[in-house]
């Protein structure tokens, strides 16, 4: 009996599966292309470099070519904006979260202590409420206490606190935290104490066992927990939505702004360019893993 | 003070854990407390909150008004909790076709030779990390009256010599309902998958070897044994679903109004954060609710982490 | 230096049980290990073997009592200022280094330089016939090689101790067979002491040169292997290494280390050899192992003599092995097969009559447990 054997319904409905997962996706890249500028329609794709002739009469310098849209998402300084917050807000996010929630997995794999439950349990309270509460909870905490503080110290014009790059960073190492600590943590449980009591036995002390056997043993976890951990900032629109403030715009938020009002064929570009680095993260993410198995 | 540490074990042990408490409690388990806090208040003139103690908050969104057309002194006003049971409806609808379109998938993928699983997840995988926020856009490009799928239409209508009128997609319960689904769609498929795949083959063989038939195996063997990836499935596809806002707020306009936009439009356009608040308390009890009980019924699997 | 390479006095280990409580691992142990021996710690899973031999590693400490290695009372000493050296039961080989890597490891960490370590890693692994494995990854190698290699990387630092918690359990029983005369042979050429954890008799037998019997986190008994055989000094130990018959009965006299028990069940008196902590009155165990009851047609002697009835048969080439039944108490009964014969009557047959012989020589009357 093969064992591989799958019926042809299995197959159909797998075919048609994929095909709604991907239809959206294709359909978002080819408009990148797209020589109409309203988007409404795909007038055909971008052909040529030079004056472009667009929507019958405008016509529209671009030295690029086919991506044309690409360009003019390089030029929009809106866009670079928000791209360099996102990526701010992603590495420092990743790299914080990556050593609180290592430490975290360390500690409840590897040592009981009182409020060794407790922790484990608020770990897993971000997967089972909805982001929403968790992102007006954190808005309510920092509106409340800015005000305060802000009263209590007499803080007028710029001095005053405010939502911005410092309240999404630190929202974001909140919700990173829990996905490292169970990345690393079930890392750790593949492997037990004696490769560490091995170092100790051969004279290593604590922080040399440390670096020269945990990390190397538990780095598959610790890279893939923070690729997990950078997607997530990427991607998270929810928290960011409600810890933002004037000048720390992020990509999602910035498109969730344009989509209201208007739609051009740059927004397909950066969705373009967005499917292309997260194809190549989860390509990563994917040697990693197979790697460490 | 090194020597002491290092015989401690427990101390250890809650020195590295610190940080990550003073995330959980201070980012997740406070703004909790203080939203429990807030929903009890009232809004003052200015937008602030005013620190009170009063269910009014409750009492409006169960919608029992003292506001009546018909000059009664209480009377029922359906606005709120018709977008609670809206909310709750599109999230069982939204599962029950995720847990349909996913099972076939997670089914092949699981049953495909080893060395093509991994190519057959990353194709699930890459879709769930498109930015949410773009997958939707995708779909306003598909479902527009003068988008993608009518353009389409509007061209085979024509070649056979039809008179076509674009059809009314965007804006309606419909597309809300699709761009749901989309959404959750791998979250659901990576759980079930997990549990599929650890089912031995062996178990298969047996079943047939004692005389089932590939439709009495599934039935009875390989459904049973993957509910914990279904139930895992669901918190994941179930609780999103329920709170978020953007779906609907993109793809269904002012027709399909949830919980989430209700909840994000008291705080965001300054309405009222307390009423905000208690919006947002009572998604997190029917989100725990439906948890607890869905939980206790099928148990809980390790497939939550796998996803 | 101390005549004792490692000493445990008076330890207890105790452990918190997730319900609050605390269970003792190891209960009030008290053991002198030579210098230069080949010491077994041997028990059942759950006897506190493993954690004594933990609390010497250093990877645990004593609740109570202390630790002595060299003389030296270790106390909080970590297990990275220990004179000894472990090996681990899986291994524990470093997955991301390779052979050469794994060695070298324990060198590079006390700061030898690169040609000392060179050479004594290559003189580590001649010593354990690993010569040319140098680059390859723990992962690509056998179990058997994996083995040899862990032994290396312990014994490439001369320890004076060397701790292995049960380092064969792993392998088939082909290669275990090996690997304990080869053990043996490398510890006689190190003259390092030896302190090996088995729950495998026949392992510790074959050997020690000192095994020490613990159950429930004590030591039972101490002694050479003949000793522990020969003369085992409770019912536990009697039972655990090898097999034994049990009787029991109440001693009426003692007299120059012999006693004679009255057996209900046979209603009659048996001599057999007291062990130390009997006295006259108490209820004992006899016992006597099932090769070395003497089976006759005829009655011998007078006494510690018995008619019985053989029940089963059961012919395993070297011997055949009889179940006798003596008023409802069912004795093992191993007879060698010294003549080689096809006749059925050159062998006892169910239902016979037969006699048992106990020599009171090689009856035991130890205390009940």
């Amino acid at each position: 009996m093969n064992p591989y054997r799958r019926s042809l319904f299995i197959k159909i409905a797998t075919v048609l599966v994929y095909a709604f997962l991907y239809t959206p996706i294709i359909v978002l890249i080819v408009f990148a292309f797209n020589s109409s500028r309203t988007n409404v329609l795909f007038g055909g794709f971008i052909t040529q470099f030079g004056p472009l002739v667009m929507d019958g009469s405008t016509v529209v310098q671009s030295p690029c070519g086919p991506f044309h849209w690409f360009c003019e998402l390089g030029k929009n300084a809106e866009v670079m904006n928000a791209t360099k917050n996102t990526l701010t807000i992603a590495i420092i996010s990743t790299l914080s979260s990556v050593v609180i929630g290592t430490m975290a997995a360390l500690a409840l794999q590897r040592y009981s202590f009182k409020l060794k439950p407790f922790s484990q349990l608020s770990l897993y309270i971000p997967i089972v409420i909805p982001e929403i509460v968790m992102g007006i909870g954190i808005l309510v905490l920092f509106s409340q206490v800015f005000t305060f503080l802000n009263g209590a110290f007499n803080l007028a014009g710029d001095s005053r606190l405010t939502l911005g790059l410092p309240t999404v960073i630190v929202s974001h190492i909140a919700f990173s935290i829990p996905f490292v600590t169970l990345v690393v943590q079930a890392r750790l449980q593949g492997f037990d104490k004696s490769y560490e009591e091995a170092a100790m036995d051969l004279g290593a002390n604590e922080l040399t066992t440390f670096w020269r056997v945990t990390f190397p043993m538990i780095l598959p976890g610790v890279l893939s927990g923070g690729l997990l951990a950078f997607t997530l900032s990427l991607d998270d629109f929810v928290i960011t939505f409600f810890t933002t403030g004037p000048g720390s715009t992020t990509l999602p938020i910035y498109v969730y702004g344009l989509l209201r009002r208007i739609i051009t064929p740059q927004v397909n570009a950066l969705s373009a360019v967005w499917v292309l680095v997260i194809f190549s993260i989860v390509l990563l993410i994917q040697k990693l893993q197979s790697r460490a198995a | 003070m090194l020597k002491r540490l290092r015989e401690n074990k427990s101390s250890q042990g809650t020195l590295l854990i610190s940080p990550t408490l003073v995330f959980m409690v201070g980012l997740l388990i406070i703004p909790l407390i203080l939203t429990l806090i807030i929903s009890f208040g009232k809004r003052s003139a200015d937008g602030n909150v005013i620190y009170t103690f009063g269910l009014h908050n409750y009492i409006r969104i169960l919608g029992i008004s003292s506001d009546c057309p018909g000059g009664q002194a209480i009377c029922f006003d359906p606005l709120y909790a018709n977008i609670l049971w809206r909310s709750l409806t599109l999230a069982f609808n939204s599962t029950v076709l995720v847990i349909a379109l996913a099972y076939p998938l997670a089914y092949f993928i699981a049953r495909a030779h080893p060395m093509k699983r991994n190519t057959f997840l990353f194709m699930v995988l890459v879709p769930l990390w498109t930015n949410f926020v773009i997958r939707v856009y995708a779909w306003m490009m598909l479902l527009r009256t003068q988008g993608v799928i009518n353009s389409l239409l509007g061209w085979l209508a024509g070649l056979v010599g039809l008179h076509f009128t674009p059809l009314e997609m965007l804006y309606t319960p419909g597309a809300v309902l699709v761009g749901m689904v989309y959404e959750f769609l791998p979250f659901m498929i990576l759980p079930i998958f997990t549990s599929l795949e650890k089912i031995d083959n062996s178990l298969y063989e047996a079943a047939a070897d004692l005389g089932a038939n590939p439709i009495r195996t599934f039935f009875r063997v390989t459904l049973p044994l993957s509910m914990p990836g279904v139930v895992a499935g669901t918190i994941l596809v179930f609780i999103p679903v329920m709170g978020t806002f953007i779906v609907s707020d993109l793809l269904g306009g002012k027709q399909v109004i949830l919980i989430g936009n209700l909840i994000q439009r008291q705080f965001l356009d300054a309405r009222d954060p307390t009423f905000g608040s208690a919006a947002s308390l009572i998604l997190m009890a029917m989100t725990l609710i439906v948890t607890f009980f869905y939980t206790r019924k099928f148990g809980f699997g390790e497939e939550i982490v796998a996803a | 230096m101390s005549e004792f390479t490692v000493e445990l006095r008076d330890v207890v280990k105790r452990f918190p049980t997730p319900e609050g409580g605390e269970v003792f691992a190891v209960n009030h142990v008290t053991l002198q290990i030579r210098n230069g021996e080949f010491f077994s710690m041997l028990g059942s899973s759950g006897c506190g073997k493993t954690t004594s031999l933990r609390m010497v590693a250093g990877f645990e400490w004593p609740t109570e009592g202390e630790v002595y290695i060299e003389g030296r009372a270790m106390g909080h000493t970590p297990p990275f200022k220990r004179p000894v050296n472990t090996v681990f039961q899986n291994y524990a080989l470093f997955q991301h280094m390779t052979v050469y890597q794994n060695v070298a490891f324990g060198l590079e960490m006390e700061g030898a330089g690169k040609q000392e370590i060179a050479r004594r890693v290559g003189h580590a692994l001649e010593m354990v016939q690993m010569t040319g494995m140098e680059r390859r990854y723990p992962k690509q190698m056998s179990g058997g090689q994996q083995q040899r290699i862990a032994l290396a990387r312990a014994i490439v630092k001369t320890p004076n101790v060397l701790l292995l918690d049960e380092p064969l359990g792993a392998l088939d029983l082909k290669l275990r067979k090996e690997m304990q005369l080869e053990l043996k042979a490398l510890q006689q050429k190190l003259g390092i002491t030896f302190v090996y954890v088995t729950h495998d008799q026949e392992e510790a037998l074959t050997m020690s040169d000192r095994i020490a019997v613990m159950s429930q986190g004590k030591v039972m008994q101490m002694g050479t292997p003949v000793e522990i055989y020969e003369r085992p000094n409770c019912k536990f130990v009697a039972d655990f290494i090898g097999t034994s018959n049990f009787m029991e009965g109440g001693v009426k006299s003692l007299e120059n280390g012999r006693a004679s028990v009255f057996v209900p069940i046979l209603n009659a008196e048996v001599t057999g050899y007291a062990a130390e902590n009997v006295s006259v009155g108490d209820e004992v165990a006899i016992s006597i192992r099932p090769e070395k009851i003497r089976l006759a047609d005829k009655a011998g002697l007078t006494q510690n003599c018995f008619e019985g009835t053989v029940v089963t048969t059961s012919y395993i080439g070297s011997d055949t092995r009889l179940h006798v039944d003596i008023n409802g108490l069912t004795l093992k009964v191993w007879e060698q097969n010294k003549i080689s014969s096809l006749d059925p009557a050159a062998y006892y047959t169910v239902g016979q009559k037969v006699w048992l012989t106990l020599f009171p020589e090689n009856t035991l009357v130890l205390p009940k447990d």
